[in-house]
């Protein structure tokens, strides 16, 4: 299935997008998302450290993947 | 929620908004924490930072600090608001404005409010000097 990425900072300046679309199979866990994200961009590799938001809920690395989830890639916070 | 204000706007912060958003008679004080932009990171001029948000998430994540900051201590309202955007130094990217009976739990809930916005609320700020610009905090 695909699924939609939303990208913020670091990684946005990294895959040169804002948003992106990558093929995953259902049930895929979050790290194994990670693995394959990684994999096809692996200048990411540096910044693995990001958080994932599903939703717009951060979830963590057992989560398994839905059709129509949208992902995004939150890499370490700056705000304030 | 009436009694918290979260905003996340491209437009300039309004400190007197919320204060008066926060201000009420049963209230004994306010503590106020406003966030501006240094003139220097490491010794190095700093000539604007660049905020960007994934604001619907932003935006409940401000929300859920101001409705634990209610329920973990003694206080009345909150108002939690973060630009967006290009800002020069001297300009405020962040207002706490947290009411309470007594101080102690307005000083507290300010603390944790900024503190917990620091490390939770997706908002990135780019650096920019005169010689390139750096993403805060992206490096491991």
């Amino acid at each position: 299935m695909q699924i939609k990425l939303l990208l913020f900072g670091i990684v946005k300046d990294i895959v040169g997008k804002n948003t992106t679309e990558l093929e995953i199979i259902p049930n895929t866990t979050i790290t194994d998302f990670k693995s394959i994200l990684i994999e096809q961009y692996p200048k990411l590799v540096a910044y693995k450290n990001f958080s994932v938001a599903v939703n717009e809920n951060y979830v963590d690395d057992t989560y398994l993947i839905k059709a129509n989830d949208v992902i995004a890639i939150i890499p370490p916070v700056s705000g304030g | 929620m009436e009694n918290t204000s979260i905003h996340v706007t491209t437009e300039k912060l309004n400190l007197q908004a919320c204060y008066d958003f926060v201000q009420d008679a049963s209230c004994g004080g306010i503590a106020l924490f406003v966030g501006t932009v240094r003139n220097l990171t490491k010794s190095k001029e700093v000539t604007l930072l660049d905020f960007s948000t994934y604001k619907p998430m932003a935006i409940k994540e401000m929300q859920k600090i101001a409705d634990k900051a209610l329920v973990d201590f003694d206080i009345l309202k909150i108002a939690i608001h973060h630009a967006e955007g290009e800002l020069q130094v001297g300009h405020i990217p962040v207002i706490i404005a947290v009411s309470s009976a007594h101080r102690k739990a307005a000083f507290d809930a300010c603390q944790y409010a900024i503190d917990t916005l620091k490390g939770t609320v997706p908002i990135w700020k780019k650096e920019h000097f005169v010689d390139g610009e750096v993403w805060v905090n992206a490096h491991p």
